[in-house]
């Protein structure tokens, strides 16, 4: 199955890098955007009898390694395709 | 006093801190692998700046799985003295064997630098052979140093001392301007709670020698060694 990820820093959080693709995105005329936030998509492939246990299996993928619970927070998608 | 210093695959300050241990302040110090579980009876382990599995992910978030860090956990468990420097402040937090996150400079840009900071906390093994407010001048270079963590935490942290060095001015004081990176409550460096483990975004290895701009960072170790006689 295939496992999509986003990791986005935490409401609250300073972003400097949305911040700054924010200026830019306005600088180029595009006035009606905000709160931009830099993140990160991580794409996987994982080995589970049922989509039940490979959702529970990247949530912990999440938890432990792919995102940082002090600065992050995570959603995923699991395709079973 | 016996040191370990750690290497990871992209330390690049392992080499200095070994340097500064052993050949400047004449402390037994020796380097160990990552892989290794071993500690080699080492009374403080460093574990050094640089970019450690290239800070892939996050900084800090894959060396923390590294084989020694289970030793490391272990060791600082037992109270055991720990110190991060730069990269190993990022690997402390993710361990969570510190508390809060290193982020992206404010700036967006990497700084490296002199920076003033003050001793907040004289009263630990860390910093004991400095004396509170007093002003050390370390170097800084790194590109996600900004320190954060939840408000609730930060409050705590102040309360129990933890915060053991701001950036500050030239005057002493915690100004907007003396932060290079964003850091909250401009912290250079934090504390756990036992007072057996320290996280730093400065350097004290670049500053023990009078040629290299400074002697401040020998405060930072003649603490440890000191705590540990």
């Amino acid at each position: 199955m295939r496992a999509k990820v986003f990791v986005t820093p935490r409401k609250g959080i300073l972003d400097p890098q949305g911040r700054a693709v924010e200026g830019a995105l306005k600088s180029l005329g595009f006035g009606a955007v905000g709160d931009v936030r830099v993140g990160r998509f991580v794409t996987l492939e994982i080995d589970a009898p049922s989509r039940a246990e490979a959702e529970s299996a990247v949530r912990q993928i999440c938890e432990r390694l792919l995102a940082n619970p002090n600065i992050e927070d995570f959603s995923f998608e699991v395709d079973p395709g | 006093m016996k040191w370990g210093v750690v290497s990871f695959p992209g330390s690049l300050d392992d080499r200095d801190a070994l340097w500064a241990l052993r050949d400047v302040l004449g402390q037994d110090a020796a380097l160990l692998w990552h892989k290794d579980e071993a500690l080699g009876g080492a009374e403080c382990v460093v574990l050094p700046g640089g970019f450690s599995y290239g800070d892939y992910l996050r900084c800090g978030a894959i060396a923390r799985f590294s084989p020694i860090m289970k030793s490391v956990a272990s060791f600082a468990a037992d109270g055991g003295l720990v110190l991060g420097i730069c990269n190993g402040f990022q690997i402390l937090c993710e361990a969570h064997l510190l508390p809060g996150a290193l982020t992206r400079n404010r700036s967006l840009a990497f700084v490296c630098d002199f920076v003033n900071l003050r001793v907040e906390n004289a009263a630990t093994p860390f910093t004991r052979a400095a004396h509170r407010g007093e002003m050390l001048r370390l170097p800084i270079k790194h590109g996600e140093g900004c320190y954060v963590a939840p408000e609730d935490e930060l409050r705590q942290l102040e309360e129990r001392g933890q915060i053991l060095l701001r950036y500050v001015d030239e005057r002493g004081e915690a100004a907007d301007a003396a932060n290079p990176n964003g850091s909250m409550r401009s912290i250079a460096g934090v504390a756990n709670d036992r007072f057996n483990v320290f996280g730093l975004m400065p350097h004290p290895e670049h500053a023990v020698e009078a040629m290299l701009g400074g002697v401040a960072g020998r405060k930072i170790f003649e603490s440890i060694a000191g705590a540990a006689r």
